[in-house]
């Protein structure tokens, strides 16, 4: 009894020096932590924040990049104007992303979950297949969209030389979507599947057993305990698939550049942007627009995140 | 080939993941990396242009060192000018792409003296935009005809560019095909509607059609509309004078209906190569492509033939095509005006062509003067069929602007071969958009 509570004296005494002499030699670590806060709130501000106010002063703009900022013409909300009324691609990118959004949530990312959990019990093989589902995580998107070419060429692909079709899997507006979304979720399940199976590796494993002993079977074990002290997991997998739904971008543009029935707003964005197409006050408004859609996650999620930490 | 894929995409991406994981610290890393190359790459575009006045000529390239014949071709008329002038040239060569997106900053920055571009309405707007210099000096060139010379002039009536060379499009064949079923290249619309009809009857598909890049169901609309409303009207829509609703070119998309059920279904899906070797297999009889098709199926070079794509109205004949013109322009902001325009007269001779192709697989000369020994059979074939040509259009996307070009006519083209029933609408929905980029 006695030893125990000198310990824990000891322990604050020598916290409270420690706190004391960081008092005592302030002028150093001030100097730290000034920098250290300084220098990436400069980045931050510089490569984040300035660029995306320019964005929105200049969706109010028509400009094609060339000549003086005083060759700016500004012209109002048109850019808004146009491209909620005349610009035929921008609804259904909305739409697409939302649907992204789903069938990333839905599908991959509960698929990546169970098979964590399955994997994470030591079954015969369990590394071949941890390989196996994280293989196309490592290949590049390029060379993701090139692999599902071969599968998806409506010619040529395999896909239809097996199942005897011939169905445009990329081409056909119905269907080229849900053919883009299954080679993303291809790789997306294995990317999710990782990220929890290092959550599940970091449980204590006692706590399973209590509550084996406890008569709770393998599915009480899972939901009543392991799920609930996943929550900081759970909230990375959730964030990682908003994200990843808002920026997908690269394998339709490998397909064909955001067009016909792959319109996404990032593509869109990169289409009158990126390149000769040069429309910087027609691209920022659309940027500004992806910019908003993404807040409201953001907010969400910032929301839930302070709430927790009240608590 | 006129347009293509960018890299930038991969910058996004990583910046959207930066940080949410240790794969996303890795990713910004490469971030880091990718900026980093990006910076020395705009040093690489920009750092031509300070060399002395006298004495040195900065060369911009858009071919990447030792990609392949194009770049060994641009590097051979560079060294045979220095060899021949003394002037000492200092070249600067960029990936293509790479080139092509970064040509507004590139232009207003520190460019090259002589750079290389297209013709047509691309080089049309950098003139009006005052961004390259007035050569007219150096026209007429001995050599090239007045569709050549039309092709580099402006809209102020100045020329603001020297041809290189360049590429018709037309419709290929298989020799043996056409020799196996006694088929003979068609002239008229009478003969042009029997022979896909009798392709169809004996099991081919008439054309081979892709569009999943978006631009090559350009050329078929090119082509069409020059068919139907001439030449010079087809100039005038590009440039944004007339209404994309008219009558006239509601005509052109009703034809182009007209001519779906003889071209492959389910074209959006299909990459060009694809199509390419569909008419290679014998699936299908023609198709209408540049002469880059041979790339598609490299093998069946000998076997492949064209002709031009046959009158549809006797009034407006079939004189003209779309054969898009690569060559060189002077830039404004070059520090060496008088020595650029000295090189620039160079570029264009026949002997600077031959320089080019005593060193790789030979392009197609814009100057006739130059020597036409090496050439294949289909190259020989296409010098005839574009000096036959009274007019040249340079291929839609180099016809009119950038923006309209990417962001409106390749969705609304594909909109339109995913229903071809909807010709108002996509008509109508094009003239809004126009209305809206060209301002009227």
């Amino acid at each position: 009894m006695t030893s125990t509570t000198s310990t824990t004296e000891a322990r604050t005494s020598s916290r409270a020096t420690r706190r004391g002499s960081r008092r005592r030699l302030p002028w150093r670590d001030r100097v730290v932590i000034s920098v250290m806060v300084v220098i990436p709130t400069l980045f931050v501000v510089c490569l984040v924040w300035v660029p995306a106010m320019l964005s929105v002063v200049l969706s109010f703009s028509n400009w094609n990049g060339i000549g003086s900022v005083d060759s700016i013409q500004w012209i109002g909300w048109k850019n808004y104007d146009d491209i909620t009324t005349i610009y035929p691609p921008f609804w259904p990118a909305i739409k697409h992303n939302l649907i992204w959004l789903g069938f990333l949530f839905f599908g991959p990312t509960l698929l990546g979950m169970l098979l964590a959990v399955v994997l994470d019990r030591k079954m015969v093989g369990s590394r071949f297949y941890q390989t196996a589902f994280y293989m196309p995580v490592v290949l590049s998107l390029a060379l993701v969209g090139f692999i599902w070419q071969l599968f998806y060429s409506r010619d040529q692909g395999l896909l239809n030389q097996v199942l005897n079709t011939q169905i445009d899997w990329y081409g056909d507006s119905s269907v080229n979507l849900w053919a883009v979304l299954v080679a993303t979720a291809w790789r997306h399940t294995g990317y999710i599947m990782l990220i929890y199976l290092a959550g599940l590796k970091g449980i204590d494993t006692s706590l399973r057993e209590a509550a084996a002993v406890d008569g709770a079977n393998e599915r009480q074990s899972f939901f009543h305990v392991v799920f609930p002290l996943m929550r900081p997991i759970n909230m990375i997998v959730i964030v990682i698939v908003v994200i990843e739904s808002l920026r997908a971008f690269d394998l339709v543009w490998i397909v064909n550049r955001g067009t016909n029935g792959l319109e996404i707003i990032a593509a869109l964005v990169s289409q009158n942007v990126v390149g000769q197409a040069s429309r910087y006050g027609f691209g920022s408004a659309l940027a500004v627009i992806m910019m908003l859609i993404s807040s409201v996650f953001i907010t969400i999620y910032l929301r839930v995140v302070f709430k927790e930490e009240r608590r | 080939m006129t347009q293509h894929h960018s890299s930038l995409p991969n910058l996004s991406s990583a910046i959207a993941t930066a940080g949410s994981s240790r794969r996303g610290f890795l990713r910004g890393a490469m971030l880091g990396g990718a900026l980093l190359s990006s910076s020395t790459l705009l040093d690489a575009c920009g750092g031509g242009g300070s060399g002395s006045a006298t004495g040195s000529v900065a060369f911009g390239m858009n071919e990447a060192a030792g990609s392949g014949p194009a770049y060994d071709r641009l590097k051979a008329m560079a060294d045979a000018y220095a060899k021949k002038s003394g002037v000492s040239v200092k070249t600067n060569a960029v990936d293509h792409n790479t080139f092509q997106d970064n040509i507004n900053t590139y232009l207003q920055g520190s460019p090259d003296d002589v750079f290389t571009w297209f013709a047509g309405y691309r080089m049309d707007q950098f003139a009006q935009q005052g961004l390259i210099t007035d050569v007219s000096d150096l026209w007429p060139i001995d050599g090239m005809s007045d569709s050549f010379k039309a092709a580099a002039t402006a809209s102020d009536g100045k020329q603001y560019f020297v041809p290189k060379d360049y590429y018709p499009w037309a419709v290929f064949y298989k020799k043996s095909v056409f020799q196996k079923f006694g088929y003979a290249p068609p002239t008229t619309e009478a003969d042009f509607t029997s022979l896909m009809k009798q392709m169809q009857t004996d099991g081919l598909v008439p054309f081979a059609f892709a569009d999943k890049d978006g631009w090559p169901a350009m050329g078929t609309f090119d082509i069409l509309n020059m068919r139907i409303n001439g030449y010079d009207y087809h100039i005038s829509l590009m440039a944004g004078e007339k209404d994309w609703d008219s009558t006239e070119v509601k005509t052109v998309f009703d034809a182009w209906r007209g001519l779906l059920p003889y071209h492959q279904p389910d074209a959006l899906g299909r990459t060009w190569q694809e199509a390419a070797t569909s008419l290679g297999k014998e699936e299908c009889g023609m198709y209408l492509l540049g002469t880059f098709v041979v790339d598609g199926i490299p093998d069946m070079e000998d076997d492949l033939d064209f002709f031009t794509f046959p009158e549809l109205d006797s009034s407006i004949g079939a004189d003209a095509l779309d054969a898009p013109i690569d060559g060189f322009c002077l830039a404004a902001a070059g520090q060496n005006q008088t020595g650029g325009k000295e090189m620039l007269k160079y570029l264009g001779t026949a002997a600077a062509a031959e320089a080019a192709n005593a060193k790789a697989t030979p392009f197609i000369a814009a100057n006739s003067n130059a020597d036409t020994s090496g050439y294949s059979a289909l190259q020989k074939k296409s010098v005839e069929v574009v000096s036959a040509a009274t007019h040249i259009a340079q291929f839609m996307d180099r016809d009119t602007r950038a923006d309209f070009a990417s962001t409106v006519m390749i969705p609304s083209l594909q909109q339109f071969l995913n229903s071809p029933d909807d010709i108002d609408g996509i008509t109508s929905s094009i003239q809004k958009q126009k209305v809206s980029i060209f301002g009227s």
